[in-house]
């Protein structure tokens, strides 16, 4: 089974290519670029790299969100124009999710967090259990789903928990000093070779979807923002407040 | 040996996602259009990130339709055009996006098309014996400019707004009176029941040249005029204010306009652009170049919306002038007339 997996959520744009458990090419880049200006060449590049027959691709993997709203759509419409030209799906992974999967095997909690702005993490939180029955010999689990909040509160929960917890992603900048101020429980960043977005994770989880039969059409796709556009909260805050005016 | 060029040209600028076909720059084998106003219009105006968020919704959907309805299939498609601006940056990325994987998957050529060239290229569809040398008049809630288009793709800009577009000027003054989202359309069907002479608005004369047109001072005058009836506790005719304002701006864009094309001693004048579909604006440059021997071309209303028929007709000649995008074409929102060439 082949997949073609774009990630352009954060600041990171990776295109990567998979066939069963082997990773054929990936390319990924943090740089100040914008991802119009990196993906779709970084895919060209890997794609002669690789000799890749685009038609041979079972599905386009995408990293579906949360992310930048920008980065997302860039991403979603280059897997919407690949899976239409080539008729093929589209498999969405939860960006959270496929960034914990670069934490594959490890045994304490796995906790993603990016930048959302307004002082805000999209976050998740994930651990590894050993399950005899998959191929790879564990299975990720969802301790906490993919959310927009508070950054405080997350770590309130995990010191809750009592277990010891390895952090990535874009936000880790923002808030080392206060993980260090906060935790009493063990806990670690994780290191440049598997602290940001890999299109390889999405690919890798991208096919265990696909395996389940979860993937959708090109049409049907769209990202998961995780969070109303401000004119959109702005009017449900002003509607809400006429609504409460009118009942007093 | 194939001799018919059909271009597929996928327009996401604004608050419309557009996908049609085109043979041959002048024959439109469909032309599909997904607005979104309806939903703007519970803001008051176009929602730029909702206006993204709808257009990845629907770009597939619009896409597929406009093949279908055009009887061809991707194989057909000897060229993609797409528009990269000027427009909303967000709107602008999805469309250039999915047109160049599109192209990519398909091994297909791309074509970046300007947005004003576009509209200017709707009257090549309308008016299948027009060629260049004319001067063109480009009126829309963004754009305000004029233009004279010397060859296909070649353009010498005589003149645009120095403040708001034409098409924002018509908002704002519908905001108001009352009149609401979108001011063009509206404006112009309240202006039928006013007089036009009956209130005594400003034309305003900005810059050397002639040609470049101010808006913002005919708005405040507008509101002005307002809030001094307000402070008069005296009712306002809004249809006397909306013709009057129409008039006033109609009577500057015709002026400035047919006195290009005259001077430029040319005799093919057209205008282009959502406002080009106002019915004020279309008799008074019947009438007046009626008066001065001009031939005046006007694209239908559904080619001066925004549309994509129109960026794939510009994307052909574009594309037969041998005009390439590569894998790296970024949206440029605020790209110019003649820019990229």
């Amino acid at each position: 089974m082949k997949l073609l997996a774009l990630d352009s959520s954060g600041n990171v744009a990776s295109v990567a290519v998979t066939e069963d458990d082997r990773l054929i090419g990936e390319y990924t880049v943090d740089h100040g670029k914008t991802h119009s200006q990196t993906l779709l060449p970084m895919l060209d590049e890997v794609k002669k790299m690789i000799e890749l027959d685009l038609s041979s691709v079972d599905a386009i993997a995408i990293a579906a969100g949360p992310g930048s709203f920008t980065g997302l759509r860039i991403g979603s419409a280059t897997a919407k124009g690949l899976a239409e030209a080539l008729n093929k799906p589209i498999v969405e992974v939860p960006t959270v999710e496929a960034l914990a999967f670069n934490m594959y095997g490890y045994d304490g909690l796995i906790c993603p967090i990016m930048d959302a702005r307004r002082n805000q993490v999209y976050a998740g939180l994930y651990r590894f259990e050993e399950d005899p029955d998959t191929e790879e010999g564990y299975r990720m689990l969802t301790v906490k789903e993919q959310f927009v909040g508070d950054f405080g509160e997350l770590l309130a929960e995990i010191e809750a928990m009592q277990t010891k917890v390895v952090f990535l992603g874009d936000a880790v900048a923002l808030h080392k000093e206060t993980i260090k101020d906060t935790l009493h429980v063990p806990f670690g960043f994780a290191p440049a070779n598997c602290n940001r977005q890999h299109a390889a994770c999405v690919a890798a989880l991208g096919r265990h979807l696909l395996l389940q039969g979860k993937s959708v059409a090109a049409g049907e796709h769209k990202p998961i923002y995780l969070r109303l556009s401000q004119a959109e909260r702005e009017r449900a805050e002003r509607e809400r407040a006429e609504r409460e005016d009118g009942a007093h | 040996m194939k001799e018919d060029i059909l271009v597929l040209g996928i327009e996401s600028s604004c608050d419309e996602t557009a996908a049609a076909v085109v043979k041959n720059g002048r024959e439109v084998l469909s032309n599909v259009i997904s607005s979104q106003i309806e939903l703007h219009t519970l803001y008051g105006g176009v929602v730029p990130e909702i206006a993204s968020r709808k257009h990845i919704e629907k770009i597939n959907q619009v896409t597929e339709a406009a093949l279908a309805e055009a009887n061809c299939t991707m194989d057909d498609i000897d060229a993609i055009a797409v528009t990269y601006g000027p427009g909303l940056v967000g709107a602008l990325l999805v469309g250039v996006s999915f047109a160049k994987s599109l192209a990519f998957a398909l091994d297909k050529p791309l074509v970046g098309v300007n947005h004003i060239e576009g509209h200017i290229a709707a009257n090549y569809i309308e008016a299948k014996e027009l060629e260049p040398p004319f001067v063109c008049l480009i009126v829309s809630g963004g754009h305000t400019h004029l233009a004279v288009v010397e060859d296909y793709g070649k353009y010498k800009i005589l003149g645009c707004t120095r403040d708001d577009a034409a098409g924002e000027a018509y908002d704002k003054v519908a905001r108001a009176i009352g009149l609401g989202y979108p001011g063009g359309p509206k404006i112009d069907a309240l202006a039928k029941e006013g007089d036009p002479e009956a209130i005594a608005f400003p034309r305003a004369k900005v810059g050397e040249n002639g040609y470049d047109f101010s808006f913002s001072g005919l708005k405040s005058a507008v509101l002005n005029y307002l809030n001094s009836c307000e402070m008069k506790n005296e009712e306002v005719d809004r249809a006397n204010v909306a013709a009057s304002f129409q008039k006033a701006v109609v009577d500057v864009l015709v002026e400035h306009a047919l006195t290009g094309v005259e001077q430029y001693g040319l005799h093919k004048f057209a205008i282009a652009g959502g406002v080009a579909s106002n019915s004020a604006l279309r008799k008074a440059f019947e009438e007046e170049c009626a008066k001065r021997n001009i031939d005046f071309y006007r694209p239908s209303p559904i080619l001066c919306t925004d549309n994509a028929a129109m960026i794939a007709s510009a994307g052909y000649y574009d594309y037969i002038a041998g005009h390439r995008s590569g894998w790296d074409l970024n949206a440029i929102p605020n790209l110019k007339l003649g820019d990229g060439k």
